[in-house]
């Protein structure tokens, strides 16, 4: 009788002891708002001609990868034979002010690059005009040169640690940061 | 504890009464500290003169007694002290002796006897001894169970191995290290369990749900990390192995030092070692993939026949490399990869240096645990441990200076248990138990990345009681739990996403602020589940035997299938959980079948297990966003079976020469839409040819043939995405599993010894002897890269 005594003594402490650390639970802390940092919500390549003509095409993904597509706008013509002034921006608009990621690619230039792809059938050409200090291109700066009438996918594709040099999107490698497509006329 | 009274009293009203001298006296003689069963213990009957000793399975049957009388039994044992007690023979009486074993030989662990299985006696068990895990001793808890029939793993790369058992892993997959269920985020499949191999004494898989007192929500099965014993005889002794690889070119040490005393007393520690550098498949270097790997581990306690108490501290910490090839950024970058067959893009040369992305993970769990025996009762174990969890994951970042980790979670774990073990009669195995958890995880906002999983507290509740009785040639089994879970969750959910799901129609209660593009959500989950375990076995003769077992289990849904809700940098891929998911119920039968003889022994498994409401991701179609299209991988809940069958056979073709052969064989169907169940592993087979010779420094040389056939049964997740060079569409093939391979391993070794106290073993072994370049369907980066070339390790292994 003693033995189960001394059980029944034993096992209430423990059981006590169980309940006691099941309920002990922190107070409610109101966890802090991440707003994403590593997003880019928004790319804009703004070009401009000799006679101050420009044309602006900007895709804006508000929701980063939440499921909203990205609102892509055209603003102004794009006019055949024409050579433009091109300069592309990356944004993150889900941080307020808002954080010009072109910065940030422009001061690890060696580790990216930004690449300018017209499907086939449309007339265009671009050439870098800004430089990483291994004398390598980056692509922030560019010029753009239009050909004849003609339309299709244009795509700007900003790459991080790409090879460099490379030949072009096909063998550069790297992690795709940026990947736009612009469905372009060129009148 | 009401079920378990009632059972007991069941069992013994089933003892019938009878008279005169013709009744029986039988049990087992049992070691006290590891309830393991003596063989050749001798027992003698003081008044009738007569002597017996065990046999091979620890059993002992004296007949022609008198009913009603007392006899004096002495029994002894070559490592213990002798021990008399009296015995009251009322009708064909059943008693088990607890002996004292203390261990003569020092560290040397003999394994005599069957070693008493931890799942119950009808549960599908296999068991992994202190050799296999120390051959392994290098690798990783998940590449010591691959050895197992039934078990295989899924990988990413070679350093993050996550045990599957019998198809299923994960959540679905309860880890016990030392009696402490490990809180380690394991339901990420690139977490591996955070456990040092080299810290344990021999390692047990159940298969399937049948380890009740572990947990009832174990769909796939229990892993069960058993301690190293000590003897209780007053010694210092010591163990250490050192490994040294080529293919990594580095290598582990490991070393324990234990002390003990006859009163009982011990104290242990243990510390581990391991450092890599790249591995390198037949081809080329796998850039990024090294390990450094810090384990330590402290145990204290006394260990004496009435009581027991313990206290115990563990740390491991592993820095992890992964493949750097298999990071992409979008879907475009991931098909370049599938597309590519050969040298993947990020290839380097040889290196020690782990950079991003990687893995930091650190695990610590400090552990309080004690026993008090009640004679002629059973034995009643309390424990308490503290488990914190720490993850940092680093991902490439746009800004290579910014170097905050990615991921940064704490999950801190506080568990209570109290178990109660009748241990009165040998021929009933009962065991009761309640266990309270509280846990909370802390996803830390510094990363500047949204949370994966969110902030919550977590309460578990448990209780359980399961027994067995054996008769003469059958045993029977039943167990039933009752778990309750509560989790207090506060979730940021992208507006966008809150609405494209309809929860802000469903729950909108569950909204306590809103932050314009995010709002702040307190979703709270409450589970009541009830699992349940039935077995019978039965003993054809001393040969054959043949068990059958049925496992009830219910799962909660983890927090990444509850919560997941965007991009999974690493896979590339969009994934999304449901708040809305329910328990997933597994009903599973397995049937085991052995022959038990020197000469040849064998096993034979098959299992069927009915899931419904398994929760599985799948890709389910493809998003815009500004990197490109990446495939959503959505959570669904469906219907699903798995039929398979484990075998195991040894022969002793002859004093020298011994054949294993083991099949694992698993299909798994979606039976609501009638598809294979994605990353199911092949059917695979291991053959292996020892020879060993006692008189040659116990020379043991072993050829072994491992072949994984090519899984034929996938769903099709392939999909469409634009490749902008092309200005086409392309299929993504992320579906047709790799094809078949065959690998060989040799493996040899000697043992020497130094002086009357030390032994050094020398061990030798290649896997993949020919170099063969691989893939396995269950690696997550076979899209990337082969899998390891070939690798010569040797072993050194010193006994003090």
């Amino acid at each position: 009788m003693k033995t189960i005594k001394s059980m029944k003594t034993f096992m209430i402490a423990l059981v006590a002891g169980i309940i006691a650390i099941s309920c002990s639970s922190d107070d409610d802390n109101t966890p802090e708002v991440i707003n994403e940092e590593e997003v880019i919500t928004t790319v804009r390549v703004q070009l401009a001609n000799d006679v101050g003509f420009t044309t602006t095409l900007q895709s804006v993904d508000s929701d980063g990868d939440g499921p909203e597509a990205p609102v892509i706008t055209i603003e102004g013509d794009l006019f055949a034979n024409t050579t433009y002034t091109g300069v592309v921006t990356f944004l993150n608009e889900t941080e307020s002010p808002a954080e010009n990621i072109t910065l940030e690619v422009a001061e690890e230039a060696d580790e990216h690059q930004v690449f300018y792809t017209p499907a086939d059938g449309l007339n265009i050409t671009t050439v870098y005009n800004d430089q990483d200090s291994n004398g390598n291109p980056l692509g922030i700066l560019f010029t753009l040169t239009t050909g004849e009438a003609s339309n299709g996918n244009f795509t700007v594709t900003l790459r991080h640690e790409p090879t460099k040099p490379n030949n072009g999107l096909a063998d550069a490698g790297g992690d795709t940061d940026v990947e736009v497509t612009f469905d372009v006329t060129i009148q | 504890m009401k079920l378990f009274i009632m059972l007991c009293a069941v069992m013994y009203s089933a003892i019938s009464i009878a008279q005169s001298c013709t009744n029986t006296l039988t049990g087992y003689v049992i070691d006290l500290h590891d309830q393991e069963t003596l063989v050749d213990a001798t027992l003698s009957i003081e008044e009738l003169g007569n002597t017996i000793k065990t046999d091979a399975k620890g059993k002992f049957s004296f007949s022609n007694l008198c009913n009603g009388a007392t006899y004096t039994l002495r029994v002894s044992h070559p490592l213990c002290n002798t021990q008399t007690i009296n015995v009251t023979i009322n009708g064909d009486t059943e008693r088990s002796i607890n002996m004292e074993h203390h261990l003569e030989e020092l560290g040397e662990v003999s394994i005599s006897g069957e070693a008493r299985k931890n799942g119950g006696k009808t549960a599908i068990e296999s068991q992994l001894s202190n050799e296999d895990i120390q051959a392994n001793s290098a690798g990783s808890l998940g590449d010591a169970l691959n050895q197992l029939s039934g078990v295989s793993s899924l990988n990413t790369g070679n350093t993050v191995v996550k045990p599957v058992i019998q198809g299923l892993h994960s959540s679905r997959v309860v880890l016990i290290t030392e009696g402490t269920r490990l809180q380690d985020q394991e339901w990420g499949v690139e977490h591996a369990p955070n456990v040092d191999l080299n810290n344990a004494g021999s390692i047990s898989v159940i298969k399937g749900a049948a380890g009740l007192q572990y947990g009832g929500d174990a769909v796939g099965g229990t892993i069960i990390v058993n301690p190293k014993r000590i003897p209780i005889s007053d010694s210092l002794y010591g163990e250490t192995l050192l490994t040294g690889v080529t293919n990594g070119r580095g290598g582990s040490v490991t070393t324990t030092l234990t002390k003990s005393y006859n009163s009982g007393w011990y104290a242990s520690v243990q510390g581990t070692l391991k450092r890599f550098g790249d591995f390198e498949a037949p081809d080329y270097i796998l850039s990024n993939t090294g390990a450094f790997e810090r384990d330590a581990a402290i145990r204290i306690g006394v260990n004496k026949y009435s009581y027991g108490i313990e206290a115990s501290y563990s740390i491991y910490n592993n820095e992890l490399g992964i493949l750097r090839a298999s990071h992409v950024g979008s879907a475009a970058d991931l098909a370049n990869a599938i597309t590519n067959t050969g040298v993947p893009a990020f290839t380097e040369d040889f290196t020690y240096e782990i950079d991003a992305p990687k893995q930091e993970i650190k695990h610590q769990v400090a552990k309080l645990n004690a026993y008090k025996r009640f004679d002629n009762i059973g034995k009643f174990s309390f424990q308490y441990d503290y488990q914190q969890n720490n993850r940092l994951e680093f991902d490439i970042r746009r800004d290579s200076e910014d170097v905050r980790p990615a991921i940064d979670l704490e999950l801190s774990t506080h568990s209570a248990s109290l178990d109660f073990e009748y241990t009165a009669d040998n021929t009933i195995d009962a065991k009761a138990g309640i266990i309270g958890r509280s846990q909370t995880n802390f996803p830390n906002p510094l990363t500047g990345v949204r949370r994966l999983i969110p902030d919550y507290d977590r309460i578990d509740f448990g209780v359980y009681a399961l027994g067995s009785k054996t008769f003469d040639t059958w045993t029977i089994e039943g167990g039933l739990r009752y778990d309750y879970n509560f989790i207090d969750a506060q979730k940021f959910y992208r507006t966008t996403f809150w609405e494209a799901r309809g929860y802000d129609v469903l729950f909108p209660e569950l909204v306590v602020e809103d932050l314009g593009t995010q709002i702040l959500t307190n979703p709270e989950f409450t589970f009541h589940n009830i699992s349940a375990t039935a077995g019978i076995g039965y003993d054809f003769n001393d040969l054959y035997s043949l068990t059958a077992n049925y496992a009830l289990s219910n799962r909660a849904p983890n927090p990444s299938e509850l919560f997941s809700d965007g991009l999974h940098q690493s896979a590339a891929r969009i994934e999304l959980g449901d708040i809305r998911f329910d328990k997933e119920t597994s009903n599973k039968v397995s049937v085991a079948l052995s022959r038990k003889h020197k000469n040849w022994s064998f096993t034979v498994a098959p299992f069927a297990n009915f899931i419904s409401d398994f929760i599985l991701i799948e890709p389910t179609g493809s998003q815009q966003t500004l990197r490109g299209n990446f495939p959503v991988w959505e959570y669904r809940q469906t219907d699903a079976r798995l039929l398979g069958v484990d075998i195991d056979n040894q022969f002793r073709v002859s004093e020298h020469i011994s054949i294993n052969n083991q099949l694992s064989v698993v299909k798994g169907q979606d039976t609501t839409l009638d598809l294979p169940i994605i990353n199911i592993p092949p059917v695979n087979t291991t053959n292996r040819i020892t020879y060993t010779k006692e008189k040659w420094h116990n020379l043991k040389v072993s050829v072994e043939s491992y072949y994984a056939f090519r899984q034929n049964e996938f769903p099709d997740t392939n999909f469409e995405i634009f490749i902008v060079e092309t200005d086409s569409n392309v299929l993504v093939d992320v579906s047709t599993p790799p094809d078949a391979y065959h690998l060989i391993n040799l493996r040899g070794q000697l043992d020497f010894v130094v002086n009357n106290k030390s032994t050094l073993q020398v061990a030798l072994a290649v896997t993949n002897l020919f170099d063969t370049s691989y893939r396995n369907y269950l690696n997550r980066q076979r899209f990337f890269a082969d899998d390891l070339g070939r690798n010569v390790s040797l072993q050194l292994k010193i006994n003090y």
